[in-house]
């Protein structure tokens, strides 16, 4: 009972912190048909930033609750600037080539900036462990959880709900899920296509680089984080649906659950658990478990 | 394309006069130039599949394969022969590209390429885990004997320098003849066009499938020269970066002919090296530009401008 219950929370701690990585990644995917590998670097700068600013607020003496603040800060300062830099820098003389290339050139972008880190911060891991405690625990059933690790849970379904409503509900997501669907119609009922991707390129930013200030405290900062982030969010991206937001939700879950499953009973195979349920599922599901039909071309 | 009866002789006398340069060429060209092949070799694979459309980000996974068949050979039976090691890596990356591509063969676009991204961090997975083979650390490459030659220390790398030029040109010879041939034709009119082909009485399932196999048997033979180039193997050479580069050098050379991908791997090499001396810790940063710079403003790699300048001076 308790070890299904450790693996339960565990998964969806995981899960948690997977949907949110991985939401920036599908949103791009889904408006600009663009792959974005870059995504990994959103999420290390994004820790980083967290890390310094953690520090900087510490070290003057402030308390620890003014670390929260830093988080947002951290995200929208990182996906709001490198996220625009790199639109209007690269991917926007990219328009019209094919999937590929413009993944490639974000590609080219991460290998930049993954280099960029120890530039600027230093080989060595920093520490971010200072507002880990801050919120005490919680006993589940005997167990004890860290509530920072269970906000996760809470963030991600907080930043799932906005994005949803925001697609759903607002004049801008409602241009946004048409481009989705088509961009050439789109385009036809007098949308400014063009004028949709730096804003959305600029959002998927901002929720890459939330994932990694979020995460900064519960993880070492160190170089090499933005690499294995950005593996795990294709999987997830790619077993839900390129492009599907409740796809990346499900996607997420799955990941989360299995490796929660592995780590625990099997501990072996938790390195490839990932990716053989991402080969499960396109083997029944070429396309992602909700990708739309594509229409053959004769 | 011009002078297209010509082009298997220029591959001998390009990969002879390598050669030939070879023994006069410094030890550290020697080592970029045995690199450029090694990853050439695999890029002329990633070439094939690209003819028809198709990108691999997982071919880290046929690399890293011939990387451990050469390492798995001499560690269990002691065979340290270039010439049976090489062929030992084309047959185990084939049987797996053979194997993998019953699934594969299915799929396109962004999804084949996530797949065989899938199998390689499988693979990767398991190698990271495997104490045998040394975990993350790897092992040591012995040093290769040609037929029966016992290695002699610094002569060692010039010998193998001459073994990769001759492996190169035969591979670039048997793709270019591949290329010329009835199914190689069909990669064009695969990428434009699937539905047609079928109509011409043509399996597209089953062409994909041979071109997926000859792409594994190519990034095995690729990865066992790469293995015995640096005498050292370990699971970072199936990581999903590996495969990335692999794909980024194809790009960087084009697809044109089968001499882009040695070009592609030659500028990457030259690159790889001077960034590491400029920036050792921060060398990703000047090759990532280079990356970028080929994609924006040669879209088609830096074969299409010589092959330019070839048909301009055609006439």
């Amino acid at each position: 009972m308790a070890i299904s219950l450790t693996i339960l929370m565990d998964g969806l701690i995981y899960a948690a912190w997977l949907f949110v990585v991985a939401l920036g990644m599908t949103l791009i995917f889904g408006v600009m048909r663009i792959l974005n590998v870059a995504h990994g670097s959103f999420y290390a700068f994004g820790a980083y930033t967290m890390a310094t600013l953690l520090n900087l607020i510490t070290g003057a003496g402030l308390p620890f609750a003014y670390g929260f603040l830093a988080i947002p800060l951290a995200a929208l300062a990182v996906g709001g600037g490198l996220g625009t830099m790199m639109e209007t820098g690269v991917l926007r003389w990219l328009h019209g080539r094919d999937e590929v290339a413009a993944a490639l050139a974000t590609f080219a972008l991460f290998l930049i900036l993954e280099d960029m880190v120890p530039l600027i911060w230093g080989l060595d891991a920093i520490p971010t462990y200072q507002i880990y405690g801050v919120l005490g625990t919680t006993d589940i059933g005997g167990m004890i959880f860290n509530n920072y690790e269970l906000s996760f849970i809470l963030l991600a379904i907080v930043v799932g709900a906005i994005t949803w409503w925001g697609l759903r509900h607002t004049r801008q997501g409602k241009i946004v899920l048409a481009v989705i669907h088509d961009p050439e119609a789109a385009q036809a009922f007098g949308i400014n296509v063009r004028r949709v991707f730096p804003t959305v390129f600029a959002i998927g930013g901002v929720l890459g680089a939330l994932a990694g200030a979020y995460s900064a405290p519960m993880i070492t900062v160190y170089p090499g984080i933005g690499v294995e982030a950005v593996i795990l969010a294709f999987a997830v991206v790619v077993i839900g649906g390129l492009g599907s937001v409740p796809g990346a939700m499900i996607g997420a879950l799955a990941v989360g659950l299995a490796r929660a499953v592995a780590v625990h009973l099997l501990p072996q195979v938790e390195l490839f658990v990932i990716y053989s349920v991402m080969t499960l599922v396109l083997l029944f599901r070429p396309s992602g478990l909700f990708a739309k039909p594509v229409a053959r071309r004769i | 394309m011009p002078m297209p009866r010509s082009t298997g002789w220029l591959i001998v006398i390009v990969f002879g006069g390598v050669a030939l340069g070879g023994l006069g060429l410094p030890a550290w060209m020697i080592s970029v130039g045995l690199s450029a092949m090694s990853q050439g070799i695999v890029v002329l694979g990633l070439v094939v599949l690209m003819r028809a459309g198709l990108i691999s980000f997982g071919q880290g996974l046929y690399f890293g394969l011939g990387g451990y068949a050469v390492g798995v050979l001499s560690l269990e039976f002691g065979i340290t022969d270039a010439f049976l090691r090489v062929i030992a890596a084309a047959l185990a990356a084939a049987a797996v590209g053979l194997l993998l591509g019953c699934l594969l063969r299915r799929y396109r676009g962004i999804f084949f390429a996530m797949l065989s991204l899938a199998f390689s961090m499988i693979f990767y997975g398991l190698l990271v885990k495997n104490q045998n083979l040394g975990s993350t650390d790897g092992f040591r490459v012995l040093a290769s004997t040609f037929a029966g030659r016992p290695p002699t220390g610094g002569a060692n790398q010039l010998w193998l320098f001459l073994f990769a030029c001759l492996l190169s040109a035969v591979c670039a010879l048997a793709v270019h003849r591949y290329f010329r041939s009835t199914l190689g034709w069909l990669a064009t009119a695969i990428r434009d066009n699937e539905t047609r082909v079928e109509y011409l009485g043509c399996s597209v399932n089953a062409a994909v499938h041979l071109k997926l196999v000859l792409c594994s048997a190519l990034a095995g033979i690729g990865g066992a020269l790469s293995a015995m180039t640096v005498g050292h193997i370990d699971p970072a050479i199936t990581y999903w970066t590996t495969s990335g580069e692999l794909v980024f050098v194809a790009i960087l050379g084009g697809a044109g002919s089968v001499f882009a991908p040695f070009l592609g791997a030659l500028v990457f090499q030259v690159v790889h090296t001077l960034a590491l001396a400029m920036l050792p810790h921060a060398w990703h940063v000047i090759l990532g530009g280079v990356l970028l710079a080929s994609i924006l403003f040669m879209p088609d790699g830096l074969w299409s401008a010589i092959a330019r300048r070839r048909e301009r001076s055609h006439g």
